[in-house]
């Protein structure tokens, strides 16, 4: 059967989009509605300030701007969203998802095919979804002789650790991040510290020889890789005097760290890449010689919560990647302003004047530092992403010789650099440039 | 004491340093075979290749049919490459029948063949790039088999078993316009083949990773009785084509491509340099072909052959291929035996594969140029 890509129209989308919003409000109106109300039949209703509650009450307080905007901007501020949503968990996790479709389409431009092309109508755009879908409704197999608590504390391990490593990212100025420690370098490298160890008893606890060799594998090469990427934030330690990441983005208003140490902007690229286990550095996966490797025996959305994992860690080491060279949130200025009248003078819209207490929620520093961050680590994604189309896989001997000699030496250089240009009295705390 | 062992089967002793791996039937980097490989850490100590899950008695089956009848099922052990499979059939039963094959019907068989040697030599640079994790070396030759499977597909109906060569010529003549179609498929394809060397062969992690691996040297390689490309890229110069021309290569304008390596990177390069050698043999073909003529000449109802033998071998994608047919005065061959490339290129993977790493054998393997189905026939 010969597949023919079906031409994108965007009056059939348009239309498509009416069925739904249709046949939504159909059965929201037919069935939706009368349970609401049976169930608010028997429920008794709270009297707030002297009124009863009713729904009509509470979704006039709910469409009143000046009652809720406050109590988002409340929530917007709890560490509870922090870590949920904007610059931990979710956000991360949109990002990751986004990376996977790019991912994959751009792999398709490479390799002249389409991609996927017919899930979600655009150009596939759903696809993810019914991926995850399919894994979550697959049967997870567990080896017989498999150590099976370890088994299964696995992937949820190793998913917590990538969140952890996200959660040390700031995205935007105003204290968006999830953990601030002063110490947050020292506290990615425990983190990154954490995933040769669960590799390795993920490998040892699936009982299976590939899963073994796939796990001796990836510690070898994390563990090669680790003492480099270490050794190349060194210099930017030496250069910025502090280990706190937020002062480190700071640090660079004038200029990026990339600048003056372009060698560590090297060497940590690579080791990031190697950390990733990504083309070309993808033996511990190497599927025509140890079928998976250590992911061999995951099923189901255990290996689907270790993709996820995987790409929020590919997400962590680009953030981290822009924070420490590429200067995090600093750009130049272009989200236009908020109107300032709109607070004082309130809407005019008409012959109706609203005043809205709590605008804006975010003001304009964050949204062109969210905005600066997110183009940067995009593009630093996006790098990370374009060696699986043109290169092959490294062998392993190569690659313990570039991790132990060339990039250690490399990293050094750098760091002599660094020290040269601390103690000439040019840069670092108290330096010439500032 | 121990229980005494049921006859015939006898215990190993392994070392505690030793982990026996089996790479296939069941394994993405196997064909239908299987490799007993032993490691010590990532070093491979032994590899016994245990080919013949796929052994399908085409030989046997051979014995049942008449000479037209076994030209179907004699093309599925490389249905890539089911033209140079073929193709000794067929110049061996013409032998036996004693059937004269007309001029255009001997350059349509060589252009037939040729296209199908490319059809095969990108199946397996697919293969070869995924076997070394280059993902678009997987999808670039999927993708450009396309334009010869079309031309095959013009010529013969079929897309993939054509079986389009008979005993006395070619199945039907070529179909209206297809020399100006098939120069122009060939001039782009010869543009697409140097984008490959640009994102493959010179990339220089593929280079550091074949380059010395697996070396087989000239004596070995003749020693152990290789074939193909193998031999060539060890420093033999040795092509059937040349060497034995059958049909009207000798007309035809082409070199043989000879390395001295005899390292799994020069057995890579081999099967693509022959890819221009036979966009040449295919253009020239094309220009010293009679425009017109006939194209296969009418066999007896139910030929029978002589009480005679006769064996011919042409140059496959995988080396020399030889059909040894005996006939005994009845329509059935007596006995048909097929001696393949596949099979000769598998036994040096023991001795090439000892002492490499574990990283190696991809690489190694199937630069032997070893295709499963064939060597099980």
């Amino acid at each position: 059967m010969s597949t023919i890509a079906p031409q994108f129209r965007l009056s059939r989308f348009i239309g498509s989009l009416f069925d739904i919003i249709f046949w939504v409000l159909l059965l929201f109106s037919l069935i939706g509605l009368p349970v609401v109300f049976i169930i608010l039949f028997y429920i008794k209703m709270p009297i707030i300030n002297h009124q009863l509650l009713t729904p009509y009450l509470a979704l006039t307080w709910m469409a009143d701007p000046s009652r809720t905007l406050p109590i988002i901007k409340t929530l917007l501020h709890t560490t509870f969203f922090h870590v949920i949503a904007f610059p931990g968990f979710g956000f991360a996790a949109l990002l990751a998802a986004a990376t996977i479709f790019v991912e994959r389409k751009f792999l398709a431009k490479i390799q002249l095919r389409v991609g996927p092309l017919y899930c979600g109508k655009i150009e596939g755009i759903l696809q993810l979804m019914g991926d995850g879908l399919k894994l979550i409704s697959k049967e997870i197999i567990i080896p017989a002789k498999a150590d099976k608590p370890i088994f299964w504390v696995g992937p949820l391990l190793f998913l917590g650790t990538a969140a952890a490593l996200v959660s040390l990212i700031p995205v935007a100025p105003g204290g968006w991040v999830v953990a601030n420690p002063n110490v947050g370098l020292l506290a990615v490298f425990a983190t990154i510290g954490f995933f040769p160890i669960i590799t390795v008893l993920t490998a040892w606890a699936a009982n299976n020889k590939w899963t073994f060799i796939g796990g001796l594998r990836a510690l070898h090469q994390m563990i090669a890789f680790e003492i480099p990427l270490i050794l190349s934030l060194l210099s930017i330690v030496i250069l910025t005097g502090t280990l706190n990441l937020t002062q480190i983005v700071e640090s660079q208003q004038h200029f990026w760290w990339i600048i003056f140490a372009p060698i560590s902007a090297i060497v940590f690229f690579i080791c990031i890449i190697a950390e990733l286990e990504r083309v070309p550095f993808d033996l511990p996966e190497a599927e025509s010689e140890i079928v998976a490797g250590w992911l061999t025996e995951f099923s189901g959305m255990m290996y689907g919560l270790i993709q996820l994992g995987t790409y929020l860690k590919l997400y962590a080491f680009a953030g981290l990647f822009t924070v420490l060279f590429l200067g995090g949130w600093n750009g130049p200025s272009v989200w236009p302003q908020f109107p300032a009248d709109i607070v004082t003078q309130g809407i005019t819209i008409g012959p109706i004047t609203a005043k809205i207490a709590g605008l804006p929620l975010f003001d304009q520093e964050m949204l062109n530092g969210t905005l600066w961050f997110v183009i940067k680590t995009v593009g630093v994604i996006l790098m990370i992403l374009l060696p699986r189309g043109v290169f092959p896989r490294i062998r392993i001997d190569m690659l313990l010789h570039t991790g132990w000699y060339k990039l250690i030496g490399l990293a050094f250089i750098n760091i002599f650099i660094a020290l040269g240009l601390l103690y000439a009295g040019v840069l670092g705390p108290g330096g010439l440039i500032q | 004491m121990t229980t005494p062992l049921p006859p015939g089967i006898q215990l190993e002793k392994v070392d505690d340093r030793i982990m026996t791996l089996n790479v296939g039937p069941q394994h993405p980097g196997s064909g239908h075979m299987r490799l007993i490989i032993k490691v010590d850490g990532d070093y491979i100590v032994s590899c016994d290749p245990d080919p013949g899950y796929v052994h399908r008695g085409e030989e046997k089956m051979a014995e049942y049919r008449n000479y037209i009848q076994n030209i179907p099922h004699l093309e599925r052990p490389v249905i890539h490459d089911s033209c140079n499979v073929l193709y000794p059939y067929c110049l061996a039963v013409e032998e036996l029948l004693g059937i004269e094959v007309p001029e255009r019907a001997k350059y349509i068989r060589v252009i037939a063949s040729e296209l199908n040697r490319c059809i095969y030599t990108l199946y397996w640079l697919a293969i070869y790039g995924i076997f070394l994790g280059h993902s678009t070396m997987f999808m670039w030759p999927a993708g450009d088999r396309e334009l010869f499977i079309d031309l095959l597909e013009a010529m013969s109906g079929a897309r993939v078993t054509h079986a389009y060569l008979v005993p006395g010529g070619v199945r039907n003549d070529l179909p209206a316009n297809f020399e100006e179609r098939c120069l122009r498929q060939v001039d782009y394809f010869e543009k697409r083949l140097k984008e490959y060397q640009a994102i493959f062969y010179k990339n220089p992690l593929l280079i550091s990773r074949t380059e010395g691996t697996g070396i087989l040297s000239r004596t070995d390689a003749i020693r152990l009785g290789t074939t193909g490309s193998v031999l060539r890229a060890s420093g033999v110069d040795f092509d059937l084509r040349k060497k034995e021309p059958y049909d009207v290569y000798e007309n035809l304008d082409f070199q043989t491509v000879v390395m001295k390596e005899g390292d799994s990177y020069a057995r890579s390069y081999i099967p693509y340099l022959e890819m221009f050698e036979s966009c040449r043999i295919i253009r020239d073909a094309i220009r010293k072909m009679p425009k017109s003529g006939s194209v296969r000449t009418k066999l007896k109802p139910n030929p029978k052959g002589g009480n005679d033998e006769v064996y011919k071998r042409v140059e496959s994608g995988r080396g020399s291929l030889g059909y040894y047919i005996v006939s005994n005065n009845r329509p059935e061959p007596y006995r048909v035996k097929i001696s393949v490339g596949s099979f000769r290129n598998l036994i040096c993977m023991p001795y090439l594969l000892k002492g490499e790493l574990l990283g190696n054998m991809p690489s190694v393997y199937w630069g032997l140029n070893y295709w499963p189905v064939e060597a099980d026939r």
